[in-house]
């Protein structure tokens, strides 16, 4: 359960303050499908790197399953990150010397998870995004899509609840970029949150839960019937690729 | 995070770049190795030296005339000091219960001809002591004749080089050698030797030492040297020489009294100074190794600022961030240290294979030293990056392309 009130944000450009965000109350219930749009500059991204503890409001309470997280030292929001949530961006962020399992294993090396048990936790992971046969390929010999995916499958290694993904199709061609929704709301399916961040409406509106973010502030929130997972996940993404 | 994870992390992100990584282990590579053959140097100049000087025998005495303290600068010495005699010289065989044997020497240059063949060199006057005392080893011939010492026959032993240059491979015993305006029959010549202690014994004329007096119209000999009978009785021996030489010259004490140990150890300790120096020098290069060090990491951070922001975003902690960079650090001044040794110890045993007389040895301290500083070198050029890697923003990180 993520519960914003009052969150702002601001920062010192040159000399003058920007307020990126300002006066955010928001909830998002575990397992929910959130999609945050909006113009470039509205403070989507920053609102994004708050909920995953990248970064922390100058104002507001922020209480992640009921626990105060906004004013929580270094240390603890490291230890968040690693545990509560995972990331998937739109450059992917892959260790370019790393194999794709290499990638996914890294999470866990710096959570000192022990070597058997990350080579099992690795084979799933990208059995999940049916990367299997690629796992010993480096970055630069996988495709967008399939870096994406290795991405994916580095972010729910930890088994986190939240998954956090910002403009995920963003640099892929519609097809990948169908089959990258498609794992994600799998993900969700399966019961994380899902918080995308995106300029594609047509990815936007398959959210059950769609935010509309301008100047920092949050201008429209529309809300399906809770409960209700998008039926035929696959089929879907499939149909939205082919718009 | 288990340390042979971060290890195997570390290593992966060194790997990556292979040509700077090689580039700053050498780096610290030459600075270790110079650190480790300069200090074998000089510690093999000392080692030989001392070697040297041992080789005289540790037994021996050098008495000299003059007070080196006092000389002409004492208002309570009034005149001269009194020469130093062949007859002290006698009186201390005579007298010093502890004296084996005692050898008068005087100095000075001559010109040597033979035939149409001139050379210029130094003309010791000894005894037959002498043989004994400076452990010469004769070619052909004999050495000074014993007894009689002053009469001073006409009678010399030339050194390997003069029999070489003035001889030319003729056998010159029996022949007549001209030194300066007298002649004198050659008896002996010396085995080659080379220098020792900065006496040159291949390009030198032994001559009896009266004769010498005589010819260089000296009253007062140059040095005696006195064999003592075992290293024990030194202290005893020069005790009772300068009491003995004190009573003959009127009760002044105007003669010095060397020990081979103050010598050795003098030599020792000037020697110890080059090798700190050098040393020193030495260091300077493994710091600039250690700049170099700082440099590799200054740019492997800001290379993989993303990497660092996409480590934050995946829950690394800054602690575990620094620890990474810092391993990265330290792995490249051990490696660069191990390969310095490495070297360092293959050109030493090549030396020591060439130069066998040289005893190059690499000391333990400079072992150790080199091998900690490269290590602590590292750890602190790395810090630095390493922190600014820690305090990147993962935001601003993350958000470059």
């Amino acid at each position: 359960m993520i519960e914003l009130s009052g969150i702002g944000r601001d920062f010192e450009v040159g000399d003058q303050p920007v307020h990126a965000l300002a006066g955010i109350d928001l909830e998002i219930r575990d397992g929910d499908y959130v999609s945050l749009m909006g113009p470039s500059g509205s403070g989507k991204s920053t609102l994004l790197n708050i909920i995953g503890c990248l970064d922390r409001p100058s104002a507001g309470s922020y209480r992640l399953d009921g626990r105060e997280v906004a004013r929580l030292p270094e240390e603890d929001l490291s230890r968040i990150r690693r545990h509560q949530i995972g990331f998937v961006f739109q450059f992917y962020h892959l260790v370019p010397r790393l194999t794709a399992s290499g990638n996914v294993e890294l999470p866990m090396i710096f959570a000192g998870v022990d070597r058997r048990e990350r080579a099992e936790r690795v084979a799933q992971a990208l059995e999940a995004v049916a990367l299997s046969p690629r796992a010993r390929h480096r970055s630069e010999q996988l495709s967008g899509g399939e870096r994406q995916r290795v991405a994916i499958a580095r972010a729910i290694v930890m088994g986190p609840k939240i998954l956090l993904a910002d403009e995920p199709t963003g640099n892929l061609d519609t097809a990948a970029g169908a089959e990258i929704v498609r794992l994600l709301e799998e993900r969700n399916a399966n019961g994380l949150t899902l918080i995308v961040v995106t300029h594609d409406p047509d990815i936007g509106q398959r959210a059950r839960h769609r935010l509309r973010l301008v100047d920092g502030k949050i201008v429209s929130e529309e809300r399906d019937a809770a409960g209700q997972p998008p039926a035929g996940g696959a089929a879907q993404a499939a149909r939205a690729g082919a718009l | 995070m288990r340390f042979r994870d971060l290890l195997a992390f570390s290593a992966g992100a060194l790997r990556g770049h292979r040509l700077r990584t090689g580039l700053s282990l050498a780096g610290v590579a030459i600075g270790v190795a110079s650190v480790i053959l300069l200090t074998s140097l000089g510690e093999g100049a000392r080692l030989y030296v001392t070697g040297e000087f041992a080789s005289l025998g540790s037994n021996l005495l050098i008495l000299f005339p003059g007070k080196t303290e006092t000389t002409g600068m004492s208002p309570f010495v009034t005149g001269a000091p009194h020469d130093l005699t062949l007859d002290d010289a006698e009186a201390i065989a005579r007298r010093v219960r502890q004296a084996r044997r005692v050898a008068p020497v005087v100095f000075g240059l001559a010109t040597a001809r033979f035939g149409d063949r001139g050379r210029d060199i130094g003309v010791w006057g000894a005894t037959a002591e002498m043989l004994g005392v400076r452990k010469i080893r004769l070619a052909t011939g004999q050495y000074l004749p014993a007894g009689d010492v002053e009469r001073g026959q006409r009678v010399c032993v030339i050194g390997a080089k003069v029999k070489e240059e003035l001889f030319a491979g003729a056998n010159p015993l029996g022949e007549l050698l001209r030194l300066g305006n007298e002649r004198f029959r050659v008896i002996g010549a010396m085995a080659p030797r080379g220098t020792s202690i900065g006496v040159d014994f291949d390009e030198m004329v032994h001559i009896p030492v009266s004769r010498g007096m005589k010819m260089f119209n000296k009253t007062t000999l140059f040095r005696v040297l006195i064999e003592v009978s075992s290293h024990e009785e030194i202290p005893a021996a020069r005790a009772a020489v300068i009491e003995l030489v004190k009573e003959r010259h009127g009760g002044v004490e105007d003669v010095t009294v060397w020990t081979q140990d103050a010598v050795v150890s003098t030599f020792s300790r000037i020697l110890a100074l080059l090798t700190a120096t050098l040393a020193g020098i030495a260091a300077i290069s493994l710091t600039v190794a250690g700049v170099g060090i700082m440099n590799v990491m200054l740019v492997s951070v800001s290379e993989r600022t993303r990497e660092i922001g996409l480590l934050k975003a995946i829950g690394a902690t800054g602690g575990q961030v620094v620890a990474a960079f810092l391993v990265e650090a330290a792995i490249l001044s051990t490696a660069g240290g191990a390969a310095g040794l490495a070297v360092a110890f293959g050109l030493t045993r090549l030396l020591r294979a060439l130069y066998p007389s040289f005893p190059v040895q690499p000391p333990d301290w400079a072992v150790g030293a080199a091998v900690l500083v490269s290590v602590g070198v590292g750890l602190l050029f790395g810090a630095m990056p390493a922190k600014r890697a820690a305090r990147l923003d993962p935001i601003a990180a993350l958000a470059r392309r």
